[in-house]
């Protein structure tokens, strides 16, 4: 520790700390812009200038690390000169708009300039003017008003992963810009919003809608990711009109990505369902609710009291609260039905029953930053995860070695130690090998439990997998470790592989022999909520597929799109057109609920009190930011009063609170949490590590946007480079062998379901595969998303017929 | 590429000792069999044939009292001493030849009349601080030049003076020629090395000093064409024979570059501590029987000197400073009584705000600032206040940016103002230049 004083102020601090560290502490506000606790120094804004004893001139103190006795002072007259110098330097060409500036209100240049300027400037030259940039949807700029701090530039390059903008010219033609014609793609590019301390870089769909003193700032937590980020909802005229991070450094830190931040304008879409809605003779007519939770109150009792609560089918959606969650289990429990899940994107249920608990992540966000060797199976963690996946970034930065085992190779944006790129079905035996080499890893050869050898004994261990075991056991590249931390994390792909248990129990069995940490990476912002609530069927109810394969009569949905939502879009589709009455709670009217005959409308979690569970076990609950929509009522109260409606007993909640207190039985819920997450397994699942398999199969990611049913209705969302029409993506290999070129037309086949798409070259694609997007109407035909598929070029004219034909299916 | 021999039509070296540019006296003065004939890539073969002990060599370098011929004039022996002996990796090892200032044209010469000198010296170089690889940045606006110096390097190479185990011992050095695009700021060490690792060239922050942290974030040297040419002649004849050729505090000899209102503009290789008046009268003294008004002796970033303040002053470090100026890289500009000071200023005030890098709030936007205050003066649109507020913008400057153009671009116009304020004012009230009345 060093011991300073600033301002007369002794303090103490530890030694590498800069004079702006040590300033912050004790909380002295010394101006910056440039500098950020999260990004590298610049120290080019030169704003924090200060007066240090024996230096004759003003030093940085973001970039002047503090020295064992040295006496600062932030507000002495030379202090003073040198800030209020660089203030008036800023301002000569800073334009003088802040009357028509979306960052009025809330700019640092501003606020300084109050503090430390002085009014009136003696520049009476012309001032530069720079041109805009069209960087995106999201991001508007107005560069003209750039200070050039480089923030943004840095945020990008370092946290971001790619340095999307830079900085060219010289002096005062140096300007910020982005590549030649491109804009800036980062799936964290908001960031740079709040980063911008002027109003150079600001929000595009949030421009001129509001000033920055006319909104109630209401905290929240992000609904799409599993992540749990803390956010801020900005609320003007009971509306929401954008959402910022807040800050919480042990989740999000700072950040947020794109798909929390920018989703909140489909809150408000022209779909939203603002009246109950019930089918009457095929068409949809609007009713109160009264009448509305009756007819579904009715139909759900005849079909329940005819055929048994196991004619009925609930399904309910990860990204739903809590308490959403348990009132839904608890109405089908009621009605003597067990059939109730929320892993519509799972297709393998072979572990249900075999677990010790709540599968979660297996450790603390920001502990991944610590790790050394990492593992990552069957995740596009950018599109997944994007804010998660900066964390990634960072451990790898700090030396960390990342490996992959993937049916996609997309760049993540940080260094790959080892990858192994191939078809899901294979990546079971991939997992083996490495098992295998591990096990022969000296140190560690006696650890491999028996049951498993056996089925190691016909894998033949290749040399990338052996290099991904040695990297896992310590070897390193630069140097070895004798105790490695190591991660292990499963991501969405492998979870909605057929073969996830394997995968699972491989990765289980890895883990066990390294010691290390991990577990899956659940796909929605509740889904580790509704797991530990058991929001799963009964010992003799169906899980979600087989509510699906083996069609209900009656469906109660809750807050999904069942052709978007479940893992297989064409059974999903069957299901709900066969069954004789479907009851879907849903914030929007959708063509994919056009096979319901109840529609009762429920508001997005902005409108809601609830609480979401986090990857990494965090209960967090929210208030409404914003009233109700129109005659919507948050899903708890629906279903409330639809049990009361059916008579049922133990439905008498008057608030989410009171819920969130049924689930967590009166305890404290991190204490319920405490003994309920657990990865591991009680028994090893029988495995099949050889499956041969020759036919394609299918790579069905959900692309970000398109992850539920908010993000699918945000214009700004889906206007941006990620939001592409599902294609058939090959590997140039594949495509060779199925004698196919980029934009041929095909006919992709699963099950009885087919697409016409287009075919795209796509290096990212293991050989034996086939990309097509789910949760999106051009492949809701389509079958499983990691199902056997088939592909059939069609000539021109047979795409002819076919376009025909949908032409005039429709009519 | 174009063979390096050059005949020379360079007849008079009297008065001048020849360090850096020793091959000037011969025909074809690059060329390796020249250099070889006088003696060169001696010390080299020795010292790293003996084995000589890298701390004997930098003592030897402290001994000859060499300063960064660069600008900064910072001892060469004690810049050498900052490089970390024991590290694990690539060492590296840069020679900056940007000289991108105006009036500013000795290192082209080296690289163009003596590139084995400097390859030999930086060889040296290599050697005691344990580079494995170095680089020569050399301006972007000397093509010819670079040619010759890659010729040279090729040459060096072929003869095994560079390469895989030089003399068959375990020393290897790789050398290679980088070339700019004639960005000043690329002269900044950071800058340049920024720019060598094909970045756009900006000055980092320092600390980290490029002794840490330099070429892909290695421990790098970085010193003056000048400065490594002249550790050949000290490593053959001792640090103290060099020493002794200057004065106390001035070890050396000295390239200066004269350029401005003499008979004959150019380089002239002198003894440091020379008086002005002999370094004036080597280059033929004031053209046109004119009569001299002042001097920058060091280059535009150094302060402008009144003749009356240059007259008696010599020419080294102290002499320079004592006399309120700087010897900076010896760039030398000589302006006699029709010079109109004035103008003077707005070109070279001109210079810096062109070439600011523009990282850094008060070099970025103050040298624009001055620029356009002196420019409206030029036209006639000047106003009293202005003055101050050259001054004052220009101290607003001085010492708080990133690297030390911010310094180089307000020492002209404080010491302009300062020295020649009558004729600034003058100026302002009549809208004309006091010295051509236009
Ligand atoms: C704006 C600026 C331009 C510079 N240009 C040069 C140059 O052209 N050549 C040079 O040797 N040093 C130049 N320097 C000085 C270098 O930063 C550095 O100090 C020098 O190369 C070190 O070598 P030395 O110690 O041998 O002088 C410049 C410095 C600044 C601030
Ligand atoms: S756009 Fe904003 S963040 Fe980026 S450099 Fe300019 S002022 Fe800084
Ligand atoms: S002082 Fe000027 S040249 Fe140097 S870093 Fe700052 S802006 Fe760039
Ligand atoms: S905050 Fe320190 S220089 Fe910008």
């Amino acid at each position: 520790m060093l011991n300073i004083e600033i301002d007369g102020k002794s303090i103490e601090v530890e030694h590498g700390s800069t004079i702006i560290d040590a300033a912050d502490k004790v909380g002295i506000a010394i101006p910056r812009f440039c500098y950020h606790p999260k990004l590298s120094v610049a120290a080019n804004c030169r704003m924090c200038l200060v007066q240090v004893e024996k230096f004759n001139k003003p030093l940085p103190a973001c970039a002047t690390p503090v020295a064992d006795g040295m006496k600062i002072f932030t507000r002495s007259k030379s202090a003073i000169e040198a800030q209020q110098s660089v203030m008036e330097f800023l301002l000569i060409n800073h334009p003088l708009d802040c009357p028509i500036c979306d960052q009025g209100g809330e700019c640092d240049l501003q606020d300084v300039a109050v503090a430390y300027g002085v009014s009136g400037s003696r520049y009476t030259e012309e001032k530069r003017v720079v041109f805009n940039k069209n960087i995106g949807p999201l991001v508007s700029t107005d560069m003209t008003r750039c200070i050039q701090c480089t923030r943004c530039v840095r945020f990008l390059k370092e946290v971001g992963g790619m340095q999307e903008l830079g900085m060219i010219g010289r002096g005062e033609h140096a300007e910020i810009t982005a590549y030649v014609d491109k804009s800036v793609n980062s799936e964290l590019s908001g960031n740079i919003i709040d980063l911008c301390p002027v109003g150079a870089l600001t929000s595009k769909p949030f421009r001129y809608s509001a000033r920055s003193w006319e909104l109630t700032r209401r905290p929240s937590i992000a609904a799409h990711d599993s992540l749990g980020s803390h956010i801020e909802v900005h609320v003007k005229d009971n509306k929401v009109m954008r959402v910022l991070p807040r800050e919480k450094e042990s989740i999000n830190e700072c950040w947020l990505s794109d798909r929390d931040r920018f989703s909140y304008e489909g809150l408000n879409s022209p779909d939203r369902l603002k009246v109950p809605m019930i089918k009457h003779n095929g068409a949809w007519v609007e009713t109160d609710w009264k009448t509305a939770l009756e007819f579904a109150a009715g139909q759900l009792k005849d079909i329940t009291n005819e055929h048994g609560g196991e004619a009925l089918g609930v399904l309910v959606s990860p990204n739903s609260t809590m308490e959403e969650g348990f009132l839904a289990k608890k109405l089908a429990n009621g009605l003597a039905c067990g059939n109730v899940d929320y892993r519509l994107r799972q297709t393998d249920f072979r572990l249900d029953g075999k677990r010790l608990g709540t599968p979660w992540m297996g450790c603390n966000i920001h502990e991944i930053e610590e790790l050394d060797r990492i593992i990552v199976i069957g995740s596009n963690l950018r599109n997944e995860h994007p804010l998660l996946a900066q964390r990634f970034r960072r451990a790898v930065a700090n030396g960390a070695e990342l490996s992959v085992v993937s049916p996609l190779d997309n760049d993540p944006l940080m260094d790959i130690a080892h990858k192994v790129i191939v078809r899901p079905n294979d990546m079971v035996n991939v997992l083996g090998q490495i098992l295998k080499a591990m096990s022969g890893l000296q140190r560690l050869s006696l650890c491999l439990p028996p049951s498993l050898t056996a089925l190691l004994d016909d894998i033949k261990v290749r040399p990338n997998t052996q290099a991904i075991a040695e990297s896992l056991a310590g070897h390193g590249k630069d140097y070895d470790l004798i105790a490695p931390k190591v991660g292990i994390f499963l991501g969405n792909m492998a979870l909605s592989d057929p073969r996830f248990t394997e995968m699972y129990s491989m990765a289980e069995a890895i883990g066990g022999i390294t010691g290390a940490k991990g577990g899956i990476l659940p796909a929605a912002a509740n889904s580790t909520g509704m797991h530990m609530m058991g929001v799963m069927p009964s010992s003799t109810g169906m899980h979600a597929r087989a509510m699906l394969e083996i069609p209900r009569k009656a469906y109660l949905l809750l807050n999904i799109e069942p052709e978007l939502d479940c893992q297989h879009a064409a059974l999903a589709k069957a299901a709900m057109e066969k069954a004789e009455c479907v009851v879907a709670l849903t914030t929007y009217k959708s063509q994919a609920l056009d096979n319901a005959d109840i529609l009762l409308p429920i508001t997005p979690f902005t409108e809601t009190s609830g609480t979401f569970m986090s990857m990494e076990g965090r209960v967090q609950s929210f208030a409404a930011a914003v009233r109700p929509l129109g005659e919507s009522r948050p899903a708890w109260k629906v279903l409330r009063v639809l049990a009361n409606t059916l008579g049922l007993a133990g439905f008498d909640f008057e608030s989410s609170e009171q819920v969130k207190d049924a689930i967590f039985a009166g305890e404290k819920p991190s204490a319920v949490v405490w003994r309920s997450l657990n990865n591991n397994l009680r028994e090893l699942v029988e495995i099949q590590v050889n499956i041969k398999h020759d036919g394609l199969q299918r790579i069905g990611e959900v692309p970000q946007y398109e992850s539920d049913p908010i993000v699918r209705r945000s214009p700004p969302l889906q206007k941006t480079k990620y939001n592409i029409k599902p294609m058939a993506r090959m590997c140039s290999r594949q495509l060779a062998a199925l004698d196919l070129v980029e934009g041929d037309h095909v006919l992709v086949k699963q099950d009885k379901g087919s697409a016409v798409l287009t075919v795209r070259l796509d290096d990212h694609v293991a050989m034996g595969c086939v990309r097509v997007a789910a949760a999106h109407e051009a492949t809701i035909g389509l079958g499983e998303l990691m199902g056997d598929i088939t592909v059939e070029k069609l000539s021109p004219q047979q795409l002819l017929d076919i376009n025909k034909n949908i032409t005039e299916a429709r009519a | 590429m174009v063979a390096s021999s050059k005949p020379v039509v360079k007849t008079d070296l009297a008065g001048q000792t020849l360090v850096t540019l020793r091959t000037l006296t011969e025909e074809n003065p690059a060329s390796l069999e020249t250099y070889l004939k006088l003696g060169g890539y001696a010390a080299l073969k020795r010292v790293v044939t003996e084995k000589v002990k890298p701390t004997d060599i930098i003592t030897e370098v402290k001994t000859s009292g060499l300063r960064g011929r660069g600008g900064a004039g910072f001892p060469t022996g004690l810049k050498w001493s900052f490089m970390p002996r024991y590290f694990d990796g690539v060492k590296y090892l840069v020679c900056n030849t940007d000289e991108g200032e105006p009036g500013t044209f000795k290192d082209r010469d080296i690289i163009r009349y003596n590139p084995h000198q400097l390859i030999e010296g930086m060889a040296i170089a290599a050697y005691t601080l344990g580079a494995r690889v170095g680089y020569n940045y050399i301006h972007g606006e000397i093509w010819q030049d670079y040619e010759i110096f890659e010729a040279a390097l090729h040459e060096a190479k072929a003869a095994g003076y560079l390469g895989e185990n030089l003399f068959g011992t375990n020393f290897s050095f790789d050398l290679y020629a980088v070339h700019g695009y004639g960005a000043y700021i690329c002269g900044e060490e950071t800058a340049l090395i920024e720019s060598i690792e094909g970045k756009k060239g900006q000055p980092r922050f320092k600390p980290p000093f490029p002794a840490s942290y330099g070429v892909f974030g290695k421990p790098t040297n970085v010193n003056n064409t000048e400065s490594y040419t002249s550790i050949p002649w000290i490593m053959q004849n001792g640090g103290q024979a060099f020493a002794d050729l200057g004065v106390p505090n001035s070890g050396g000899t000295k390239l200066f570059s004269i350029s401005g209102h003499v008979e004959k503009p150019g380089n002239y290789e002198v003894n440091m501590g020379m008086p002005f008046t002999e370094l004036l009268a080597l280059a033929g003294g004031i053209w046109k029987g004119r009569q001299l008004k002042a001097v920058i002796p060091g280059g535009p970033s150094t302060a402008v000197m009144p003749a009356s303040a240059i007259m008696g002053a010599t020419m080294d470090y102290d002499g320079l400073s004592k006399a309120r100026s700087s010897l900076g890289a010896g760039s030398m500009i000589v302006m006699d009584d029709t010079t109109c000071m004035v103008k003077a200023l707005h070109r070279l005030a001109y210079f810096f705000y062109e070439e600011s890098c523009g990282q850094c709030t008060p070099c970025r936007e103050g040298t624009g600032w001055v620029y356009r205050v002196i420019d409206r003066i030029v036209k006639g649109q000047g106003k009293m206040e202005d003055l101050d507020l050259l001054t004052d913008v220009s101290n607003n400057i001085a010492g708080r940016t990133i690297c030390a153009l911010g310094e180089a671009a307000a020492t002209p116009v404080l010491s302009f103002i300062k020295h020649f304020r009558p004729e600034f004012e003058y100026y302002i009230q009549h809208g004309k230049s006091m010295v051509d009345g236009k």
